[in-house]
């Protein structure tokens, strides 16, 4: 595959929404790079750290070191900083926690993440990326779905929606926003593989 | 949790801090949002990197559900002439019954009931539904023909070419079939899509039940009862039934809202099913291309939206020409 699809090209696909504010090379990076890997580093961290509660904060702290790495200086190649990362904040942390059993970590090697591998394929993590959102919009509960289409589809003021849907507008603002939340899971996360699809 | 009292640059959790971007996020995208929102929200982000993450991170897959909901939904409306409430719980809505039959070949049509019914057909890309006094509804898909023949307590319909749902009032009394060449689909209570292509039958059974069966008494087979998942593929000489996920037969049935849902879907597959709606069709120029799995949901009839998002998706060269829509690899 010689072209990145992504690439954004007149004609090709819909334009960027707006959504975003005008994007630093550094968040380019990471929304192209970095949370494509967000399944695998989630299914990292489930295996390496024992309690569960904690992982979409350490999520989270992960990316708050990586995006401040990337504002200095762009990482290159992704991958492997991603982990290196995801490694030593699991180490600090558990330093700082005193947890003395801590092999998982200290060997990462041996959990199989391959983190030479290049990641994947840009039209891999694109096709990747429609299916789970197809399964994304399927999952979601339905008054978040219904929400989240008028905005998105019809484009609909909370107003407008609000008479669609028989509830008052801050029951549909928290319907998006909660619709908004539970996408970027479905999109990013490893949840997505959770349920049953066929 | 991570926010204990000693080590407070771990609070607050990351769920709270992603349930705040999400809701700066809705604000952001409501119709009412200021200058003076846009200075909050800056300041807000200008916080901590990990706000700034969290809000990248809800705001790009809000971005990138641009591009299924605008395949999903935009260009089509239910086409039927009873709308229902609410579009997309129209659009989702599980169909209460339907089978889905399509005949692909069978050779010459063959008609069991005299052509002194009503005939109702639609071009390439067409749509059209017809209402009968009893309340069945029956919903042409693009270049479809059909007889309506109804006679004393029959109800028949014959599928001389292409697709179509049937909603069916049910009466014992008066028993609805459809014929398909050499075979016949009795209504029991349930609703149905009936196809016909080239060469052979499909029937899927959605919901309700029906029976199916061989007209032609010289090879008379025993009737199959079908069940809500069943498929028949019938030859004309044979058939088999197998089952399937409902929501999987729904998704055939997306046509009528005028959408076509591709799930693994070959992109030579996915082609083929394209260009029964269109004059301009989409031609896979080489077998890697025509190998590559496509998913999502096209409007059925925009040739050059699925070059677009072929191209974007699978990354492959698509040229549009007058009448054609060349993917290659």
């Amino acid at each position: 595959m010689v072209d990145s699809p992504d690439t954004r090209r007149p004609g090709a696909g819909p334009p960027p929404s707006g959504v975003a504010m005008s994007a630093s090379d550094a968040e380019v990076w990471f929304i192209r790079e970095v949370l494509p890997l967000e399944a695998a580093l989630m299914q990292f961290l489930r295996r390496s750290w024992r309690n569960q509660n904690d992982i979409d904060d350490l999520c989270q702290d992960i990316y708050a070191r990586v995006f401040e790495a990337a504002s200095e200086r762009i990482p290159q190649p992704t991958k492997p900083f991603v982990f290196a990362t995801a490694r030593n904040l699991l180490i600090d942390r558990a330093r700082r926690e005193h947890i003395v059993s801590f092999e998982a970590v200290a060997d990462l090697d041996a959990l199989g993440v391959a983190i030479d591998e290049p990641g994947p394929d840009r039209t891999i993590i694109a096709r990747e990326e429609l299916r789970r959102l197809q399964g994304a919009l399927e999952r979601l509960p339905k008054p978040y779905r219904d929400a989240l289409l008028m905005k998105k589809v019809e484009g609909l003021s909370r107003k407008e929606i609000a008479q669609r849907m028989g509830v008052d507008e801050n029951a549909v603002k928290h319907n998006i926003a909660n619709a908004m939340y539970a996408l970027a899971d479905f999109v990013y996360g490893d949840r997505a593989d959770l349920g049953g699809a066929p | 949790m991570s926010g204990s009292a000693e080590n407070p640059q771990y609070a607050p959790a990351a769920n709270d801090v992603r349930a705040c971007a999400s809701e700066w996020l809705e604000r952001r995208v409501s119709e009412d949002w200021s200058n003076n929102d846009q200075a909050e929200l800056d300041a807000w982000l200008a916080e901590s990197v990990t706000h700034k993450v969290a809000y990248m991170r809800v705001s790009a897959a809000w971005d990138k559900a641009d591009r299924l909901v605008v395949l999903h939904n935009a260009p089509f409306r239910p086409a039927s002439v009873s709308p229902r409430k609410g579009t997309f719980s129209a659009s989702f809505r599980i169909a209460v019954a339907l089978i889905a039959l399509s005949a692909i070949g069978i050779g010459a049509p063959q008609y069991f009931s005299k052509p002194d019914g009503e005939t109702y057909a639609t071009g390439v890309g067409g749509r059209k539904t017809i209402t009968l006094v009893d309340g069945t509804r029956i919903e042409l898909n693009t270049a479809t023909a059909l007889q309506i023949v109804l006679k004393g307590d029959q109800r028949n319909v014959v599928l001389d070419k292409g697709e179509a749902f049937f909603q069916v009032t049910h009466d014992a009394s008066r028993p609805f079939t459809v014929t398909v060449g050499n075979h016949r689909i009795t209504d029991l209570g349930t609703e149905f899509v009936v196809r016909r292509d080239a060469s052979d039958v499909r029937v899927s059974l959605v919901e309700g039940r029906a029976q199916f069966e061989r007209t032609d008494s010289a090879t008379a087979s025993k009737p199959a009862v079908l069940l809500p998942g069943d498929v028949v593929v019938a030859t004309a000489n044979t058939f088999t039934v197998t089952r399937k996920p409902v929501r999987e037969l729904n998704e055939t049935l997306a046509w009528r809202r005028g959408a076509l849902i591709f799930f693994h879907t070959s992109l030579a597959e996915a082609a083929e099913e394209i260009n029964r709606y269109n004059k301009q069709k989409v031609v896979i120029a080489d077998t890697d291309a025509a190998r590559l799995q496509i998913n999502g949901t096209f409007p059925a009839n925009d040739v050059r939206l699925f070059g677009r998002v072929a191209h974007v998706v699978l990354g492959v060269n698509v040229e549009n020409r007058n009448d054609e829509v060349v993917i290659s690899r």
